[in-house]
């Protein structure tokens, strides 16, 4: 809803970013990170408030953070209903 | 080959999560109203300045007493049009093709209204059951015929919103179905199909939008009535 930046807790000391952390270090970096329900939604508030700020409140923006949600919303509902549609797609063996 | 046509409206699950869950967040992720800028962003200006123009269209009808449910009738308009426009991107999940959605979001709303009028001029609302000027001997009819037509009122509200999404969902199905059949027969053929099957689209487009219209609009009168 409504939440300001002051309002999300920041995770308790920096760590590495996720785009920087290697894949075999993944499991351990998770369990370094706040995984109870609040800093999970916390989290998503974080990644929510930082797209918001780069894309939407800005003077002049653009159509550019609707295409990436609804881009990304497409590719999610592909994923997600993979199994249902793969039945219906033109291939030698279902 | 197609398992069934109507298997497109299935909603799929993913560990357990439905997409629908996914499809009812869009539209509240979707349009962001609060922000630093007390002006607001340009997007935020533009959907305000739409739902302006469009809900001084739905609101006409009731008086002062009907104002304050502006905020409920604006935000339903919004999510029905969005949900509906959304469903029309590839592989996502219309929510509102489904009856029981559409039924949930209509029986509380004409209940409501039909509810506030009898609790506030019963004498009043049970007078609605005659129409004026009916001669003496078809009243007890006009009465039954009436209530039913109140009664039916949900269904038809949730009904018209199902069925309008699902045909033009179905439609949009079987021509691009047919358009790639026809590729190995007859190029032409398919050629026009596609054109057909784009300017369908756009209907589809127009569809999605107005059926969000109505249904705001249709609660609107019903409201009327009772206010």
């Amino acid at each position: 809803m409504g939440l300001s930046a002051s309002q999300i807790p920041e995770p308790p000391k920096k760590d590495l970013p996720l785009w920087d952390v290697k894949l075999g270090e993944l499991p351990k970096w998770v369990a370094r990170r706040d995984i109870s329900p609040t800093g999970v939604y916390f989290a998503f508030k974080r990644a929510e408030l930082k797209f918001n700020n780069k894309y939407v409140h800005v003077k002049r923006g653009g159509i550019a953070p609707y295409a990436m949600m609804l881009t990304g919303y497409c590719i999610m509902s592909y994923i997600w209903s993979y199994d249902h549609i793969k039945h219906d797609m033109m291939r030698k063996h279902h | 080959m197609m398992v069934s046509l109507f298997s497109q409206f299935d909603s799929p699950w993913l560990l357990n999560i439905p997409l629908v869950l996914l499809a009812l967040i869009m539209p509240w992720k979707l349009f962001v109203s609060f922000g630093p800028s007390w002006a607001g962003t340009r997007s935020s200006r533009l959907v305000y300045a739409v739902m302006e123009t469009l809900m001084s269209q739905v609101m006409q009808p009731l008086n002062k007493l009907g104002f304050r449910w502006v905020v409920l009738f604006s935000s339903l308009m919004l999510m029905l049009m969005t949900l509906n426009v959304i469903g029309l991107f590839p592989y996502t999940f219309t929510p509102t093709t489904q009856l029981s959605m559409n039924l949930g979001l209509a029986v509380p709303l004409w209940l409501g209204t039909v509810v506030y009028g009898f609790r506030n001029h019963p004498v009043i609302a049970l007078a609605h059951l005659c129409p004026e000027g009916a001669p003496n001997l078809l009243v007890p009819v006009l009465v039954v015929v009436e209530t039913l037509s109140i009664l039916m009122r949900p269904l038809a509200l949730g009904l018209r919103l199902t069925a309008n999404l699902t045909a033009g969902h179905l439609l949009m199905h079987l021509i691009s179905s047919a358009v790639l059949g026809l590729m190995e027969l007859s190029v032409v053929l398919s050629g026009i199909t596609l054109l057909l099957l784009v300017f369908l689209t756009m209907l589809e487009i127009a569809v999605a939008l107005i059926q969000g219209y109505v249904f705001a609009i249709l609660v609107t009168l019903y409201l009327d009535e009772n206010l």
